[in-house]
């Protein structure tokens, strides 16, 4: 796509061992400083994706396609030098910032380890970097948290210390794989209002995976829809979350399924029918074909990705056959 | 910090009096088990044993009994065995408990770094062959009884082949205090505490092994991962580090008990003369004051072995420290 990209992944395929492909042919790119929401419900392939960016896929998964990194391509790099990226250029947070910090140790040994492993810097430097990050995250006292064991803390402390440890070596690219799911309502919008800043003062483009539709429409500048190891969709965010949006059939079903603040109540909330089928049971055509409403015999065969706007994708025949989604 | 010490103190000193007035109310008030008819022999008259009742005080009320027991053990430290009479017990205890430190304390190092070798690395590999064979090995040492494993240990060392070149070096069998010969205190017991630390190794290398799996599945490690830490680090300062809480507390448990007598049959087919015989000794022959003294000494380790397993839990483990 464009060498300007932090991140550019292409056909992307995740699989273990002889089972199918559970991630299969994804293709996205991040820009600088960008924050790329990609939506999925469980089971959609998007931790998978980032954990093959992670290059922590383990064994006996293997990983095809192609993963540019600034230029550089990941799948053909050795394990060391994979490693070596790894926290310093790419860094990743997860979802229950309880069970991903290592019980046993404080949490500013645990940032200081990070730098220690990627950055040549002395006791006193790291020591005064750990409590900097701390209160960049917007911690009143970072000595404490620093000194404080993980189960010490609050949630909302403990993911912004995760945060604050990801960011330590200045990444290019944050992988952020359901940041706020485990937390509290009102500490959610803190930590997204915190990667928004983030963004701007680390330069740190920005992979947002979640399942939360919310979410992406807050702060996500592109969007890319995932269902059952493809994409879906991708666009910008104002071109799916606008009043006359149009959009893949998943993507308005999901819309569908919030509830709205505004406008006429509805007597009773839209879901789609069905579950997300399971990875092996695939059909051979578009995928989410058996639950769509607008599912025809040209169906059986897997639809190409079409623009439908402005840097706006779709995997679907629909556009051909009604140009009106039926969403609103 | 001060407080729970104090607590924990107070705790050790209540377990200590109940198990001392167990083994007092087993051995002098059970009914049948009249002391003194053992002390005075067979067919002794009810003079005599009149007499030995009241020499030995087996006359009185059974709280004077036990005050006059424990005085004698624990301030006068002159309690003297029925048996044969004169024989202070205490001193023989202190005599026997530096064999049985010495034997369990180098098996027990001996089984801490091969066990944790082992765990890790069958845990490492998990699935290999390397590992199949460890975890194997491991089975097969808790599976052979430690007085066999002693008694054909012996066979080769002691008679087969200790003329060989190999075993040539071996001591007949018995104790080296450590003052006397620090090289034939090492030479005469290096092959006790392998044998004795076998089992432990086995049962110890899988415990861990099980663990560090399991921890090796945790989100942390995942996230020691992201940071970029060599594989080796992660293993060691974040899963095996974690992993070595449960080890404590087997570890403790097993210790305690070892150095309390448990070590019996190693120190019989080894020819020590240590805790665990002599404990068996007195139970033989039904030598009260010693069973009353070995019992305590034996309990005083497992609550002290108790006690520091808790202070180390907290040290390892900061959740408990605060106890969440």
């Amino acid at each position: 796509m464009d060498a300007e990209a932090v991140l550019d992944v292409r056909d992307l395929r995740v699989g273990f061992g002889r089972g199918v492909d559970l991630v299969d042919g994804v293709s996205f790119s991040i820009a600088p400083r960008e924050i790329l929401g990609l939506v999925g419900e469980s089971g959609s392939g998007k931790s998978l994706t980032s954990l093959a960016i992670m290059g922590l896929i383990p064994a006996p998964g293997r990983v095809g396609g192609q993963i540019g990194f600034r230029g550089t391509e990941l799948l053909a790099l050795s394990e060391a030098e994979r490693r070596a990226l790894r926290g310093r250029r790419i860094a990743m947070i997860f979802q229950d910032p309880m069970s991903a910090l290592t019980p046993v140790y404080r949490i500013g040994w645990q940032i200081a380890e990070q730098i220690r492993a990627h950055l040549d810097l002395s006791r006193r430097p790291t020591e005064t970097r750990v409590l900097d990050l701390l209160s960049a995250m917007g911690i009143a006292d970072p000595r404490r948290v620093a000194s404080a064991y993980p189960h010490q803390l609050s949630g909302g402390l403990r993911q912004r210390a995760m945060i604050a440890m990801a960011l330590s070596c200045d990444p290019d690219l944050l992988i952020a794989d359901e940041p706020t799911t485990a937390l509290d309502v009102t500490v959610q919008a803190q930590i997204l209002e915190l990667i928004l800043r983030l963004r701007d003062e680390f330069a740190s483009a920005v992979l947002l995976i979640t399942h939360d539709l919310g979410v992406v429409a807050q702060i996500a500048d592109r969007v890319a829809v995932m269902y059952c190891g493809r994409i879906a969709e991708r666009g910008p965010r104002e071109a799916m979350f606008g009043a006359h949006a149009r959009v893949h059939p998943y993507t308005a079903g999901l819309l569908g399924s919030i509830p709205r603040l505004h406008g006429p109540r509805v007597a009773r909330l839209a879901a789609i029918p069905g579950s997300p089928p399971n990875a092996a049971l695939r059909p051979p055509g578009c995928a989410f074909s058996p639950r769509c409403a607008h599912a025809s015999a040209r169906c059986d065969t897997p639809p190409p990705i079409v623009p439908l706007g402005d840097a706006h994708e779709i995997a679907c025949i629909l556009p051909a056959v009604a140009a009106e989604p039926d969403h609103v | 910090m001060a407080g729970a010490f104090l607590r924990r103190l107070g705790q050790t000193v209540f377990v200590l009096f109940g198990i001392s007035v167990l083994v007092f109310a087993v051995f002098f008030a059970t009914p049948g088990a009249d002391p003194s008819a053992r002390i005075a022999g067979r067919g002794a008259s009810p003079e005599t044993l009149a007499a030995v009742r009241h020499e030995y005080g087996f006359d009185r009320s059974m709280p004077v009994q036990y005050a006059m027991l424990m005085k004698k053990l624990f301030i006068t430290r002159d309690l003297a065995s029925f048996v044969d009479r004169g024989e202070r017990v205490i001193p023989e205890v202190l005599h026997a408990a530096p064999v049985t430190m010495s034997l369990v304390g180098g098996a027990a190092v001996i089984w801490v770094f091969a066990s944790v070798l082992m765990g890790t690395l069958a845990a490492a590999t998990r699935g290999s062959l390397l590992d199949r064979v460890l975890m194997i090995a491991g089975l097969i040492g808790i599976s052979l009884p430690v007085f066999w494993l002693g008694e054909v240990v012996n066979l080769f060392t002691q008679s087969r082949l200790h003329h060989s070149w190999a075993f040539s070096w071996v001591p007949g069998l018995g104790y080296v205090p450590f003052s006397t010969s620090p090289i034939g205190w090492f030479k005469a017991l290096v092959l006790p505490w392998c044998t004795l630390a076998v089992l432990f190794v086995g049962i110890y290398g899988r415990v861990l092994r099980a663990d560090l799996v399991a921890t090796m599945q945790e989100d942390f490690i995942r996230t020691a991962r992201a940071k970029g830490l060599s594989p080796a680090r992660v293993l060691l300062r974040h899963g095996l580090r974690t992993s070595m809480v449960t080890f404590v507390s087997l570890f403790g448990l097993d210790f305690a008990q070892l150095v309390g007598g448990g070590a019996l049959l190693t120190e019989v087919v080894f020819g020590l003369q240590g805790v665990g015989r002599l404990t068996y000794q007195a139970l033989a022959n039904l030598d009260l004051p010693l069973v009353m003294a070995t019992v305590m000494y034996s309990a005083v380790f497992v609550v002290l072995a108790n006690a520091l397993v808790d202070i180390l839990y907290a040290v390892l483990d900061p959740r408990v420290r605060d106890g969440r």
